[in-house]
């Protein structure tokens, strides 16, 4: 299931923009890899370039390599559509589905696709969804409300929800927490270890913790200034990042958050 | 930081009085204001007793003087602050007043005298061999329904796909231009409507054709741009992040603006068409050419003329044979059946707009 992702000398740029430059990176399936940096340094836009979403913003545009067990991401014959189904997403900010209700947002993968899908199966799948991004019990009695009207947090879950609904290979999370308490930031960190058994996923976050929690391996992105092309300073294994990195500037902007 | 140090020289003599012309006087009763106006309007009618008697110089006379009465009187007794709030709010009323005076009349005069003729047969009559009393306009009201529905019918799906395509899909010279267009379009007076689509149908059937379906053609050149319009700014309000959260879950662009986009601006789409439906309804001048008007019942709106409330009213009123009175009453009938189609139109968006706004509830 979970796959690879190899970037080679990733350029990607807003028009005549360039907002990230020469990235070279790795990431194994199985894992948590964690991206931090200051804001701006095109950690956001490094993530959506992995699954192409960049291309939904008129003028953005990638130069170089990024292979997904040995498949080239931008091939001229692949399917933006296709890898979107393989790569899920989850954003910053929770965004349900508002005319849908709970269970039409975790089925919406399968039902906006088109997919014929027994009732049971579909029950089935929901369920399991739910279970998995440990929103079913506070949701299981009322399926049927829009999806909407529940907390931020608990909008959050039913949005990683949907996006493991459709078993992708890989999640990608932009800052998923960032709109969390405490509580629902744990949930869905433990949530996190447990869908790494099964899937890559690749996090942003600005919680230098939480990064440390969770991620096997940590990327630090820098920019030299403003107007600047954002880069990958450092990527290395989590515990090596937090504790003696290779970087000056990535102990810095650790160190800074820290002290 | 206290005030009282920043104020040296203000004495505590001088300071007491400021203060009280700042908040210390009495605030006035609920009831003063009305009260100011009852004396006005009581010196209003003295005045026309006086000269001569005129219910608009009355009107005139008691809102000028209450204005006055009620800002000198709080000018007095509250200070100049509360005083210029009042003379506003009395300004603002006015304004509001004189807004509301030609619909109220409007509606009252319509009303008053469309009453006359409301009854069962100008529901089911048509104007088929009537001279003088009696008669209806069954025809008309037919007529008028079929060529809106026809009208819909061919402005909805052309508007609403421009506008999916400006909002979803258009970029650049392209875009601009049909904005543009959408635009001119907008400001094409109803005249040049209805002769486009007379000229446009006698290149097909020669001269002198009357034909429901070229009102149809002449009223949709009119609708086109006000549903693109609309529903243009209904599409741009669905916020990006649910068409991201749907590409995400590897939805095709076309399945997402079906199943996302759309469903979730439903409410708004269906608000502006009705409303865009109540803007044509009540069209007469490019009616006027290319449907014209018959006294019968037609349904066909390939065959022939029809009737129309607005041509209808036109007529009645224009041409209303001996003796005049009783056309003039149907005039005035149809008139108000149209006032209450298009009143009912917006009730109709409203409940729209309630039914299906996206439910938030917990
Ligand atoms: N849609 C866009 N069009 C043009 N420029 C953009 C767009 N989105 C981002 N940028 C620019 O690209 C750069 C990187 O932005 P990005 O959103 O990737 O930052 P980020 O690292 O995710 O920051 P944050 O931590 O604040 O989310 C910024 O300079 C930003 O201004
Ligand atoms: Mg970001």
């Amino acid at each position: 299931m979970a796959k690879r992702i190899d970037v080679s000398d990733l350029d990607i740029y807003y028009g005549n923009f360039k907002a990230v430059e020469g990235v070279n990176l790795s990431i194994e399936p199985r894992s948590i890899t964690a991206l931090i940096g200051p804001s701006g340094c095109g950690k956001s836009t490094f993530l959506r370039a992995l699954n192409r979403m960049h291309e939904v913003i008129p003028g953005a545009r990638v130069e170089g390599k990024v292979v997904i067990e040995g498949q080239d991401l931008y091939g001229s014959d692949v399917d933006p559509v296709d890898v979107r189904r393989q790569i899920g997403m989850v954003f910053q900010r929770p965004n349900p589905f508002p005319t849908m209700s709970i269970y039409d947002n975790v089925a919406a993968g399968l039902r906006l696709n088109a997919k014929k899908t027994s009732k049971s199966d579909m029950d089935d799948l929901v369920e399991r969804s739910l279970k998995g991004a440990n929103l079913w019990n506070e949701v299981k009695d009322r399926l049927n409300r829009p999806g909407s009207g529940l907390s931020g947090g608990q909008q959050q879950r039913l949005c990683i929800a949907r996006a493991i609904a459709v078993q992708p290979e890989v999640l990608l999370m932009d800052e998923p927490c960032s709109a969390l308490d405490p509580i629902s930031t744990l949930a869905v960190e433990d949530l996190m270890m447990e869908l790494k058994e099964q899937f890559t996923i690749v996090i942003v976050t600005h919680n230098m913790q939480q990064a440390a929690r969770v991620s096997e391996t940590t990327g630090f992105f820098n920019l030299n200034g403003v107007g600047q092309p954002g880069r990958l300073i450092e990527y290395n294994p989590t515990e090596k990042i937090f504790s003696n990195p290779d970087e000056k500037a990535t102990e810095d902007y650790i160190s800074g958050r820290f002290g | 930081m206290s005030t009282s140090t920043q104020q040296p020289s203000a004495g505590p003599d001088t300071s007491a009085p400021s203060q009280g012309a700042l908040g210390g006087h009495e605030k006035q009763a609920p009831w003063v204001p009305w009260a100011v106006f009852g004396a006005a309007a009581v010196l209003a009618l003295a005045i026309g007793l006086l000269t001569s008697w005129n219910i608009v110089l009355f009107v005139i006379y008691t809102v000028v003087l209450g204005t006055l009465g009620t800002y000198l009187l709080s000018r007095v007794t509250e200070g100049p602050r509360k005083a210029v709030d009042r003379l506003v709010t009395c300004l603002v009323v006015s304004a509001f007043g004189i807004a509301m005076v030609p619909l109220v009349s409007l509606v009252y005069e319509v009303i008053r005298r469309g009453a006359e003729r409301f009854d069962a047969e100008f529901f089911s009559a048509s104007l088929q061999g009537v001279i003088g009393p009696g008669g209806g306009a069954y025809h008309a009201l037919m007529g008028t329904l079929i060529i809106t529905l026809l009208t819909t019918l061919i402005s909805v799906p052309i508007g609403l796909m421009t506008a999916i395509y400006l909002v979803e899909y258009g970029t650049g010279r392209l875009k601009r231009s049909i904005t543009f267009f959408i635009d001119v379009m907008t400001g094409i007076p109803s005249i040049v409507a209805g002769l486009f689509a007379y000229a446009l149908f006698v290149l097909i059937f020669g001269p002198g054709v009357r034909l429901g379906i070229m009102g149809a053609v002449a009223l949709s050149v009119l609708m086109i741009p006000v549903v693109v319009r609309s529903a243009e700014e209904v599409l741009k309000l669905v916020p990006n992040e649910l068409r991201e959260a749907a590409y995400a879950l590897g939805v095709p662009k076309w399945r997402t603006i079906l199943k996302v986009v759309i469903p979730t601006a439903i409410a708004g789409l269906a608000t502006g068409v009705t409303l865009a439906i109540a803007r044509v309804i009540g069209e007469t001048a490019p009616l006027l050419i290319t449907v014209g008007i018959t006294n019968a019942l037609n349904f066909n709106a390939f065959d022939g003329r029809m009737a129309t409330l607005p041509v209808y009213a036109y007529y009645q009123l224009t041409q209303p044979g001996v003796p005049p009175q009783d056309a003039i009453d149907r005039a005035w009938t149809a008139a108000l059946v149209l006032i209450m189609l298009v009143m009912g139109l917006n009730v109709v968006a409203r409940l729209i707009s309630r039914l299906f706004a996206p439910k938030t509830s917990r």
